[in-house]
């Protein structure tokens, strides 16, 4: 039972590091801030390289650092903005597979992925200005006809980018090598440097996909809503599966799995903490602006947001742009860490998609530290705990994992239906604002309000 | 149904300006649709009408799942993702029932002398029903234990738990001492037949191929369609015409003042739960029999399609589940003959999000209607 | 305040320093990676099964070089990141150094990357997939190996009996795209019987949820082939022929060792040949000896012996291999082992296996024919 005990303080010390996180980017003094963030790096990457934590604990930290960005998008959008959406998993999905791909091109000589999701990326960014721009003055204009209006703008977009991409590629060739044998721009410190840019440029990737797709699905109901962007995780892991066929992707190699795809190795750890780090701060920072406090008031009370002059359209389609830039973040970040370089639709399907879901609820919807905390509690409770176990108590025991899971579940919800955290924040994450109105989730509240 | 409010993010003015833009969009996606359905019923009309008749089938299984969706969405607004387990947990049943304990042929052995097809009518009647009160057991005992107590909790709350209880039917099922892990073949109570369609109907005998042209259906397509269409006659005179039903037509209207009415809102909820258990029930067994081999996520899909196809009608409207769910159904089979298969469920999900564009609430979805 | 951040800080050290752990010394630790749950169960439950039996026996003869075999049983859900996890699980926590497992090649990839590069010697004893042995950079992975034989050969032999003994000139092939083994069956049986001479009258896919196959057979209805190829597992096989048999079907299906299992639905797949590893029905003594075993130890829901399928046939010819090779090497050394693997000569159930040099087995196929009261052997084809 030592094993129990151990875990217990696993969890226990992540939760600690968490509030020590949170605590000293709290802290008013400056050389605190930079000290304590560069100490928390520097504990766990010292733990890494002298293997104190283990390959196994290393596995559970970055896929709870990427759970992290995704489930603090999922809050975002949901916890914060009132959105049920299960799109969540994927942008997640697509963050890792086009940094994947980005960087799998990159190490075998082909500049073209990097190239085409860069230019791509910029001219859809100025196509969805200037089309924004253009209805801005043409008012009234239906929702479908401006998404028609932007997907072709986009498409156009897209192929001048792929098109730009294969003329450019070539001047690449030299600094990249080719397939087994990289040249200088291919390994080293340039590949992660790519791998940061790839990082960015597939969060913002997933970005723009979210605001085609939010655009016109934005418009229907919560639940209804909900529906479509599971339907959307659907068609995204549906065509994943295809990668190779319906689309013209062949190192993909569609439901066979990615494989090869470049990891971070050493500086793993250096890319998940500055991504987490900063998925943290700028979602705290967009919920503490005015801005933050249009989102809330949209979830509140969409009338009377609407009556204070808030454009509902455009808040709620921010709130799900920067949730699947958290996601798409995520998902790079998690392609390129787990070291074992291969990437499945296996880990896309919607029935895990489920599971950023569970862990927001878990935390607490509308509170950052909940997801935080509950996306490394849930990883180190299912896959470190739950796995090992149960794995001492016999050969048959490990089927019961699953079955022990829902059953927390249930309990969880009976007991404590607002979360394990509810609406507590830590440090850095307290709000210096007004506490919010309500309590419960906006829905909720919303219903009682009518029923009563 | 008044939870969806018309949410006023774009004023959908019908002669707004750039309104061609977006009709012009939905038009050439229309005329695409029609222009390769129509060169496949040219190109060959009977396998076109294969293929219509297979979706025929999928359809109505799906509309009988389709039905308790609607129906618990209807009352308390709630996905309930258990409800393509207890849909699993139906066909598992019939399966021992059939295979433990000979449930098929009971009446042969208490009345010898019986004619076959009378034993076979009853037995798959009998085993039809044992499914049936389990599921209805069963989710009686989830909405009880589960639901209940979380009625006013955040919907949220409810919605995991939801997701919480359809993991646990998956995997406890899973468990070598419940049913099984495995992909088991289905042993059907009753014998296939099947027959094509050629200038006159004729039955299909082993070891020989129909002729070019033909169109083949079996029993278990004309069981499926009849039993889908009896269930929904059934269940549209039970909420039009008996008491209980109008109670339900009340509590999904306004709660508490059906409450107020006197109604007990819990006891109807419990009862819409049961009814919607037994339909799908119903429908694990004969989706089982049409598609012979059960496992413990059998019911993921089928589930899933069954709620899409829910939205798709109307959620809350009975015609409405049949209708989206058979258009569902011939998504999938045309997809599946025309285009490819693995696409069909992004097909589906597609078709769905642009008919709730056009139309908000689904096909038979009635508008909402502001309250204060 | 202050407190708690000291514990904090006390938590965080203690953390680190607990995680060092410590071996027992007279036993070898062996973990068994199956998919236990997730979407092929049964496949996991059979290679556990196998693999435990052949460490039972091992240990009933006094364990391998005087050391007890201790078994280590992890869920690896034929999924990627649950494998990973339980590899590094096992082999961080438990000190493990032989691996059997998976017999998914998606879960295999991830784990054979982790295990070579941890020098840890991994036996799968049923993924198909060439990534498992064979690295991107084209280099045979040193630790990896596998206890069946791969796509291309299966394909090869399926096309084979189909045109010689089947005399068939037309096919039409169903995949799921999705599958790399049902992939590379399809692909490698495409390519065998066109260079022979026949035809491939269509080519449909579908996916592996898919429980309904009308769409496809309507398009094989009208086609009229010889022989239909569905190298799928037996649960799409049970709804496939099926279907297929309502349809008026008439032509065999052919399939490969997927459809080994004793719940194949032999009213429907009659008349229906595949290639698979071994047969429960060969007289060889190895064959009989393990069915008689595993019968013994292991009973189905009705308290029958249980006869194995192919996975379990593999998973216990993987532990075999590997415990030989322990023995062979002499020491709970895992590059000795390895190097021991690769000159390894070794009778097992599923025929004699010598490894090449991407550590794929060389080996013979098996065809078996499918009828209504059971599964009957047919020939053997050698490489």
């Amino acid at each position: 039972m030592d094993f129990l005990l151990l875990s217990m303080v696993k969890i226990v010390a992540v939760l600690a590091y968490i509030y020590g996180l949170m605590w000293v980017l709290g802290h008013t003094k400056r050389w605190v801030k930079f000290l304590g963030v560069a100490l928390a790096y520097g504990i766990i990457q010292i733990a890494l390289s002298t293997e104190i934590l283990t390959a196994f604990d290393r596995g559970l930290l970055f896929q709870a650092s990427a759970i992290t960005m995704v489930s603090l998008g999922l809050n975002l959008i949901y916890g914060f903005n009132g959105q049920f959406s299960l799109g969540q998993w994927g942008f997640y999905g697509i963050g890792a597979y086009t940094s994947a791909d980005i960087a799998w091109r990159w190490v075998n000589g082909d500049a073209s992925g990097f190239l085409a999701v860069l230019f791509g990326v910029v001219l859809v960014g100025f196509v969805i200005i200037g089309v924004g721009a253009f209805l801005q003055k043409v008012r009234g204009v239906p929702v479908i006809s401006a998404f028609t209006l932007y997907l072709l703008g986009t498409v156009l977009a897209g192929a001048i980018a792929v098109g730009l991409a294969h003329l450019l590629s070539p001047l690449f060739a030299g600094g990249l090598g080719v397939t087994g044998a990289p040249g200088p721009l291919a390994q080293g410190l340039p590949l992660q440097l790519l791998f940061f840019v790839s990082v960015i440029l597939a969060g913002a990737f997933s970005a723009e996909v979210s605001f085609l797709f939010g655009l016109p699905v934005l418009t229907l109901g919560s639940d209804y809503f909900g529906i479509a962007t599971l339907g959307f995780t659907i068609v995204v892991n549906t065509l994943m599966v295809n990668s190779d066929t319906i689309l013209p992707f062949p190192e993909m190699k569609g439901g066979r799995g990615m494989v090869g795809v470049p990891q971070m190795n050493e500086f793993a750890w250096l890319w998940v903490f500055v991504f987490m780090l900063l998925v943290i701060i700028v979602m705290r920072n967009l919920i503490h602006s005015s801005t933050g406090r249009t989102i809330m008031a949209v979830r509140e009370d969409e009338i009377a947001a609407k009556a204070m002059g808030i454009d509902i359209a455009q808040t709620k389609l921010l709130a799900f742009i920067f949730g699947s830039l958290f996601a798409g973040i995520g998902g790079a970040v998690y392609a390129h860490s787990t070291g074992t370089s291969f990437l499945s639709p296996g880990t896309f399907t919607f029935l895990v998609g489920f599971n950023p879901l569970i862990i927001i609820v878990f935390g607490g919807l509308g509170s950052m530290t909940g997801t935080i905390a509950a996306s490394f509690g849930w990883i180190f409770f299912l896959e470190g705990m739950l796995r090992v176990l149960l794995g001492q108590l016999g050969t048959e025991a490990p089927t019961w994992r699953f079955v022990l899971y829902p059953i927390t579940l249930l309990l969880l919800m009976l007991i404590r239906p607002q979360g394990l955290l509810g609406l507590v924040e830590w440090g850095f994450l307290k709000a210096k604002i007004h506490p919010l109105r309500r309590s419960a989730a906006a829905d909720a509240a919303a219903d009682s309000a009518k029923l009563s | 149904m008044q939870y969806f409010k018309k949410t006023p993010v774009t004023d959908h003015k019908p002669n707004s300006r750039l309104a061609w833009v977006g009709q012009g969009f939905l038009l050439i996606l229309a005329i695409i649709v029609i222009i390769i359905l129509a060169q496949n019923l040219i190109r060959s009309p009977s396998l076109f009408a294969q293929n219509v008749i297979d979706g025929l089938k999928l359809g109505f299984v799906y509309a009988m799942i389709a039905l308790g969706y609607t129906m618990v969405y209807g009352i308390v607004k709630l996905i309930n993702f258990a409800h393509g387990d207890v849909f699993m947990v139906g066909a598992f049943v019939s399966y021992y029932a059939v295979t433990r304990f000979s449930l098929h042929t009971w009446a042969k052995q208490i009345f010898p002398g019986m004619p076959d097809w009378l034993v076979i009518l009853i037995g798959s009647l009998t085993v039809i029903l044992l499914s049936m009160v389990v599921c209805v057991l069963l989710a009686v005992t989830i909405e009880r234990v589960a639901y209940k107590p979380l009625r006013d909790a955040p919907r949220i709350a409810a919605l995991i738990t939801a997701i919480g209880v359809s993991f646990f039917l998956e995997f406890f099922g899973a468990l070598g001492f419940v049913f099984s892990p495995r992909f088991i073949p289905y042993k059907q109570p009753f014998e296939t037949m099947s027959w094509y369609i050629n200038n006159g109907i004729y039955p299909i005998t082993p070891g020989s191929m129909p002729p070019d042209g033909s169109i083949t259906f079996s029993n278990i397509f004309l069981i499926i369609v009849i039993a889908s269409i009896f269930v929904q006659l059934l269940l549209q005179f039970l909420v039009r015409r008996t008491k209980i039903g109008i109670a339900m037509r009340a509590t999904a209207f306004d709660k508490p003042t059906a409450r107020l009415m006197g109604i007990n809102v819990d006891q109807v909820i419990s009862f819409t739960f049961a009814i919607g258990a037994a339909f799908a029930g119903l429908g694990g067994v004969l989706y089982a029999i049409a598609y012979p081999s059960i496992h413990t996520q059998m019911g993921i899909l089928p589930g899933l399609k069954a709620f899409v196809a829910a939205v798709l009608g109307g959620i809350g409207s009975l015609p409405g589940a049949l209708v989206g769910a058979l258009i569902m159904g011939q998504a999938e089979a045309l997809t599946m003959g025309y285009i490819s298969t693995p696409m069909r469920d992004a097909i589906a999900f597609t078709i769905l999000i642009v008919v709730l564009l056009v139309k908000p609430t689904g096909i038979f979805g009635e508008p909402e209607k502001e309250k204060a | 305040m202050r407190t708690f951040k000291f514990l904090s800080l006390v938590l965080v050290v203690s953390l680190l320093l607990s995680a060092c752990g410590g071996g027992a010394s007279k036993e070898v630790k062996i973990a068994i990676l199956a998919p236990l749950s997730g979407p092929v169960p049964t496949f996991g439950v059979m290679t556990r099964d196998g693999a435990l039996l052949a460490i039972e026996e091992w240990n009933a003869k006094g364990g391998v070089n005087g050391m007890k075999i201790v078994p280590i049983v992890e869920d690896s859900q034929c999924t990627p990141d649950p494998a990973a996890n339980a590899a590094n699980k096992v082999i961080d926590q438990d000190k493990v150094h032989y691996i059997i497992g998976e017999v998914c090649s998606k879960a295999s990839i991830p784990i054979s990357d982790i295990a070579n590069g941890k020098k840890v010697v991994q036996i799968s004893p049923t993924s198909t997939n060439p990534s498992v042995t064979v690295g991107t950079d084209g280099k045979v992975k040193d630790y990896i190996f596998r206890a069946c034989f791969i796509d291309p050969f299966q394909g090869q032999v399926g096309a084979k009996f189909a045109m010689e003994k089947l005399g068939a000139k037309t096919a039409f092939i169903m995949l799921d795209q999705a599958n790399d083994y049902v992939k590379g069956l399809a692909e490698f049986f495409e390519k065998s019987f066109t260079e022979a001479g026949g035809t491939i009258v269509g080519k449909e896919t579908y996916t592996s949820t898919d429980t309904d196959f009308s769409a496809i057979l309507a398009k094989i209805a009208e086609a009229k082939p010889d022989v239909v190829y569905l190298p799928d597992y037996y649960n799409i096989v049970n709804l496939a022929t099926k279907q297929a048999k309502e349809k008026g079907i008439t032509a065999p299906f052919i399939g490969g060792d997927g459809w080994d299992s004793s719940d194949l639905d032999l009213a429907a797949a009659a008349g229906g040949y595949f290639t698979n590893h071994y047969s429960p029905e060969d007289t060889r003594a190895e064959v009989q000896n393990f069915v008689k075993a595993f019968g013994a130890k292991y009973k189905d829901d009705s308290g029958n012996p249980k006869v194995p399928d192919a996975l379990a046939a593999l998973a216990y010819d993987a532990t075999n291999l590997m415990l030989q090779a322990i023995k062979d090497a002499g020491a709970d050394d895992p590059t000795k082992v390895k190097d021991a693997l690769t000159k390894i000569t070794f009778n097992g159930v599923s025929g004699k296996i010598t490894y090449d040099a991407s550590h794929n087995p060389v080996k013979s196929a098996t065809i078996l024919e499918v009828t209504k009261d059971g599964i009957k052997f047919n020939s053997v084809v050698n490489p």
